[in-house]
């Protein structure tokens, strides 16, 4: 018997739980000659927002044990370039695409929601809430529970689609950002976006980043982004996904039982860029060994 | 661009801390075209979370060379692999060098493992042409022997003198412009560090000829998801972004924003 691995995100409706991370998988091009994006669950495409952006000056990233330190800046072509550039290639797959979406003020985020909200083949939105409002004194949307429900829930009045706020990991109580997404009208929510980390040279005496600090991502972070994760599952009804680390079937299979009913693959995709696919498989010959039959029967299976 | 699960021939130490590695990789081999790179995932190395980046420097019918130098972990990892094993390859990745022009005369500038990613331009040039080399000391000029054997003239610079003539190679170029130049218009192919690629640059810029140059930014995907590895070119009046592992690693040097390159 083979396990049915489909799930439904808030609305969107998936063959299997594996999706790509942010930022991680370009805009689906990038890898489509090495990974057949057909088989994943969904593609999430880099962060848009509103005009195009140029992002962080260089060195963007360094390696860390285990692990990826980021400042890229949110560079990207803006809504329309995006719609104009990637959508026409992205349609041509079976596979649902999640925009990100990101914003410097309330507004921007509204306006950029309300754009995507007509356009052909985009399944859903994920929202990075891991940015300064730059009008109301650049602390981060995702930091702030008031500002946080305050972009949420404008969002919320400018699209129908699936709306997934996607939790910042350095916060004192995620659960509460977690209930207040569902409170907002959010379909699902994900987490957890990269962790506020530095690395400098003691030689140059100089940071690692030209941003100085930045996002630590990759297997360090896999303890981290599975407890907030076990919280967050635990606070709310609406689906959680999952991510922080993952590289492995095993990986995802401890996110999806402590409550994530799908996963992302971020950062593994640079070393093994069929990472994902990997993960699919993996899934799959688990529940068969473990005669489960879906993937639903898996998810929450924890024991504490 | 394909993943590619390559096969160690022979690991060769060369000199002063660079050696050559055969890889049977067949797919890629047959694709591979002047200044593209492979990304290689290092063996062993579980808590890198990056492939690293090589130029192709041979490609003989089913089988990869890369020339490299044990600067750090990855490259180091690299030289513990054995015979036999299998390495994950990426490539041929970037945009490589154009063919030369046949009615320009072609002028190879390298510095280090910089003259990896030149040996198939001159293989592959319709024009032979004279390659310049330029090093720290004689421990870091490489294979020169494989470009005579192609038919290039291969003049040689050092910093400490222990190999050619004292100094930058830039400087030996300058001679070689002012006194022995031909009337042919150069076309110069250059990959080494970025103050070399500045100077070359600079020269052919000032003078209206054509330089292709390859940048060795740091890299994460490799594919040109990540947007790690970018620099700033020309469009227009403004500049943009463009990824050295896309777009490049090889660019007009007439493109590049120079000073914003340190
Ligand atoms: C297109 C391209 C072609 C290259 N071709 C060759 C070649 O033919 N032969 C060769 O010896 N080297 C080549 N390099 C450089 C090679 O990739 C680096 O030396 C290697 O990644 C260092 O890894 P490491 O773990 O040994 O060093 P680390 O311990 O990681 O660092 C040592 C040094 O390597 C540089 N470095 C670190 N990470 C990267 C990275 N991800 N990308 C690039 N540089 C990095 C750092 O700036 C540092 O100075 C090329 C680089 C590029 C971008
Ligand atoms: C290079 C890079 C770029 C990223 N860009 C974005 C982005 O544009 N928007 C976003 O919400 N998250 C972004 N992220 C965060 C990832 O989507 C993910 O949340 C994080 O990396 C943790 O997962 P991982 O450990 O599997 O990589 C980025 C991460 C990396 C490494
Ligand atoms: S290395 Fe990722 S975009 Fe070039």
């Amino acid at each position: 018997m083979t396990p049915n691995l489909s799930t439904n995100i808030g609305g969107i409706q998936m063959k299997n739980p594996v999706m790509t991370a942010s930022g991680t998988f370009g805009y689906g091009p990038e890898y489509a000659e090495l990974v057949d994006l057909n088989q994943l669950g969904a593609i999430v495409v880099k962060g848009i927002c509103l005009n195009e952006t140029k992002g962080n000056q260089t060195p963007r990233t360094a390696e860390a044990a285990s692990g990826l330190l980021n400042a890229i800046g949110l560079p990207g072509p803006g809504v329309a370039g995006f719609v104009r550039e990637y959508m026409p290639f992205l349609r041509q797959y079976d596979v649902p695409v999640i925009v990100n979406i990101w914003g410097k003020t309330i507004e921007e985020y509204v306006e950029v929601a309300a754009r995507f909200d007509s356009i052909p083949g985009v399944a859903g939105l994920e929202v990075n809430v891991s940015c300064p409002n730059i009008k109301e004194g650049s602390a981060l949307f995702g930091t702030d529970l008031k500002m946080f429900e305050r972009v949420v829930k404008a969002i919320r009045n400018a699209t129908r689609l699936p709306l997934m706020p996607k939790l910042a990991p350095n916060v004192a109580d995620i659960a509460e950002y977690a209930r207040c997404a569902e409170a907002c009208g959010a379909d699902a929510i994900s987490l957890i976006n990269s962790f506020p980390a530095m690395s400098v040279n003691i030689e140059t005496r100089r940071p690692m980043l030209a941003n100085k600090t930045g996002g630590l991502s990759g297997p360090a972070i896999k303890p981290i982004a599975l407890r907030l994760v076990w919280l967050a599952a635990q606070a709310v009804k609406i689906p959680v996904v999952g991510m922080g680390g993952i590289a492995s079937a095993e990986d995802a299979l401890e996110f999806l039982m402590v409550g994530a009913r799908a996963v992302a693959v971020g950062t593994a995709s640079f070393i093994h860029p069929d990472t994902a696919l990997k993960v699919v498989r993996g899934i799959e010959q688990f529940l068969a060994e473990k005669n489960l039959a879906t993937v639903a029967d898996w998810v929450g299976a924890f024991d504490p | 661009m394909q993943l590619e699960q390559a096969i160690v021939i022979s690991q060769q130490p060369i000199q002063g801390g660079y050696s050559l590695l055969h890889l049977r990789s067949p797919g890629i081999a047959s694709q591979v075209r002047p200044g593209q790179f492979v990304h290689i995932k290092i063996p062993r190395l579980e808590e890198c979370v990056l492939r690293r980046p090589f130029s192709v420097f041979r490609a003989d019918g089913d089988t990869l060379t890369i020339l490299y130098k044990h600067v750090g972990r990855g490259t180091r990892g690299l030289k513990d692999t054995k015979l036999g094993e299998t390495l994950s390859l990426i490539g041929p990745l970037g945009h490589g060098f154009p063919s030369p022009q046949k009615d320009c005369f072609p002028i190879l500038v390298a510095g280090g493992y910089g003259m990896a990613a030149l040996y198939l331009v001159a293989k592959q040039s319709p024009v032979k042409g004279i390659a310049f080399f330029g090093g720290r000391s004689a421990q870091d000029i490489l294979c020169v022997p494989d470009f005579e054997a192609l038919g290039w003239t291969v003049r040689v610079a050092t910093e400490d003198g222990s190999l050619g003539q004292q100094g930058l190679v830039t400087a030996l170029l300058d001679d070689w412009l002012e006194r022995e130049r031909t009337n042919e218009t150069p076309e110069f192919f250059v990959c080494g560090p970025s103050g070399m690629l500045k100077a070359v640059a600079s020269r052919a810029i000032a003078r209206a000829w054509t330089a292709w140059t390859s940048v060795d930014n740091n890299m994460g995907c490799g594919v040109g998801a990540c947007l790690t590895c970018v620099l700033k070119v020309k469009s227009g009046e403004d500049w943009t972004w463009a990824r050295a592992c896309k777009e490049g690693p090889v660019f007009n040097a007439a493109d590049i924003l120079w000073e914003e390159i340190e």
